[in-house]
């Protein structure tokens, strides 16, 4: 059966299954200010009246700011097969140079906290959160940058 | 000291914690005839009632105000209900202290409870993908335990804690809960069997973590005057109340966002959010930490109790766990921290957390704390924090 890609978040990524993956955030035209998740009808910096909130792309990589793990299944709305043997997911909160603030999100599938150091270098990939009947629903990962890459 | 602004603390009361099986509004009851007994009033004497809500209890939770007047008997007394997500408990006695500092009520009873279901909180039901509470379950499955995991391991990552540290605070916490009859655990804890306690959120383990209760907690406030007038003529006073916000931009990744406001356009503040709370209310006070006799904060986890350390001013940036090891916040210490036996002996009953620690603030001040008692406590302070950006601290002197 052929599932649909859709994103669990409408306009927080790219559809891009490769590298032009990104974040979609959100940047105010009169101060510069950097929204993610993205606000689109009002700047939120006080000392800003902006009203112009235009789309764009995030840096992809960043530096590991912490990590964590869930290693009990967390309440809905949270998906998972009740059958499946439950797997701990990775958490990481990366720090953006440029846009200066912090995102949080999954590590790719098999990155376990072991893998992670603060200050390490990561990369924004596409990612699967769940499937069921019909639908993919996709979202971002945090994967480590290979050393070299 | 000014006082000014003081309001005094009649009567202080609470429904133990613990998983009881029943409904909020009878912890409540219990916690606010608790509070009118202690302050030597009849329930028709109270002319405003404030309730601190919850979103456990269905409609009755959100009006919790009028939820406990009822309960208690209709005697017509003006009503507030107010949430605040942890900080419930705060705002509701803060509004209690601007009615009677503004002259609409002489005395005020405030109480906050809640009944809690098992593991972990989850946010309202329905599909509701404009509410970050309900996203960050959806796409991240990022628990509270979560946030309190990143913490843990950022303070690792900067100060050099480790989890033998965190395990201190919760043996600390344990000792002086179990001297408390009001906390659901009492017995001590060993940092042996913190080790030995599953991981929850690494590096935080099951006992690293606060429960989630049933408890209810409630106070009697009134103006100095009427405190006179009705006898007591040296009471625990309220000098301050925070009630603050984060300034933009908020650079610490809070519950329940996603990620922090960007620092692009202007610079955070040299304070975070949370050492802004509790400068605030000292400010309001006109003391700092150096008049400290002790604090309750809200341990959430073991190692948010090290980062109060810092936000409150008892040691500088990064120090917190060589307080811990050094006994200063133990019973006995320099500057005892959660004698009541904090969230670690507690669990969080939401709404009924911020009364509670003033409560603790109350018995102490008083010299009525029994076992736990800190010789001579005259100034003490809470510090809490909310959900989507509300401080909460309160400072009480006698």
């Amino acid at each position: 059966m052929t599932r649909m890609r859709t994103p669990v978040v409408a306009g927080w990524f790219t559809e891009a299954e490769d590298e032009g993956f990104r974040l979609l955030g959100t940047r105010c035209s009169a101060c510069a200010s950097v929204f993610f998740p993205r606000e689109d009808s009002f700047c939120r910096n006080p000392g800003c009246a902006g009203r112009e909130l235009t789309e764009v792309p995030l840096s992809r990589r960043g530096r590991v700011w912490s990590y964590t793990d869930g290693r009990y299944r967390p309440p809905a709305p949270y998906v998972f097969d009740p059958e499946a043997v439950w797997q701990p997911y990775t958490l990481v909160a990366v720090e953006l140079e440029a846009e200066r603030m912090v995102v949080l999100g999954q590590a790719v599938p098999g990155v376990t906290t072991a893998d992670l150091a603060v200050g390490m270098e990561v990369e924004v990939v596409p990612g699967v959160l769940n499937e069921e009947a019909g639908t993919t629903w996709t979202t971002w990962h945090w994967r480590p940058v290979e050393a070299g890459a | 000291m000014s006082g000014a602004g003081d309001i005094a603390v009649l009567g202080a009361g609470m429904h133990p914690w613990g998983k009881w099986g029943r409904s909020f509004v009878e912890y409540g009851t219990v916690a606010a005839r608790a509070a009118l007994a202690d302050a030597g009033l009849d329930w028709p004497d109270v002319r405003s009632v404030v309730g601190a809500a919850t979103v456990r209890g269905g409609y009755p939770g959100y009006v919790a105000g009028a939820t406990f007047a009822r309960a208690l008997g209709w005697q017509g007394a003006r009503v507030t209900s107010v949430y605040a997500a942890c900080a419930s408990g705060a705002q509701a006695i803060n509004t209690a202290r601007a009615q009677i500092l503004s002259g609409m009520a002489e005395v005020v009873l405030v109480v906050g409870a809640d009944a809690a279901p098992k593991g972990f909180f989850a946010p309202a039901g329905g599909e509701r993908p404009d509410d970050p509470d309900w996203l960050r379950f959806r796409v991240l499955g990022a628990t509270n335990p979560a946030y309190f995991g990143l913490y843990a391991r950022r303070r690792m990552a900067l100060h050099g804690d480790t989890p033998d540290d965190f395990a201190r605070v919760k043996v600390k916490n344990a000792a002086a809960g179990a001297l408390n009859p009001y906390a659901r655990y009492r017995k001590a804890v060993s940092a042996e069997e913190v080790a030995a306690s599953a991981v929850v959120a690494d590096p935080l383990r099951l006992l690293d973590i606060c429960a989630t209760s049933d408890g209810a907690a409630a106070l009697v406030l009134c103006g100095m005057d009427y405190a006179r007038r009705h006898g007591a003529v040296d009471p625990v006073r309220i000098r301050a109340v925070s009630t603050v916000t984060p300034t933009y931009p908020n650079t610490v990744l809070d519950l329940p966002d996603i990620a922090t406001d960007s620092a692009v356009a202007a610079e955070p503040s040299p304070y975070s959010f949370r050492a802004s709370i509790a400068r605030a209310a000292y400010e309001e006070a006109g003391i700092g930490p150096e008049d400290l006799s002790l604090a309750e904060v809200y341990d959430l986890s073991t190692a948010l109790e090290l980062e109060w350390y810092e936000d409150l001013g008892l040691c500088g940036a990064g120090e917190g766990a060589k307080l811990v090891r050094e006994g200063v916040t133990a019973l006995g210490g320099r500057v005892p921290v959660n004698a009541s036996g904090g969230l670690a002996s507690f669990g969080e009953a939401v709404p009924a957390q911020a009364i509670a620690q003033v409560c603790e603030l109350t018995w102490q001040l008083r010299g009525t704390a029994g076992e736990r008692q800190i010789d001579g406590a005259r100034t003490g302070i809470t510090a809490n924090q909310g959900l989507f950006g509300h401080g909460s601290s309160v400072i009480a002197v006698r």
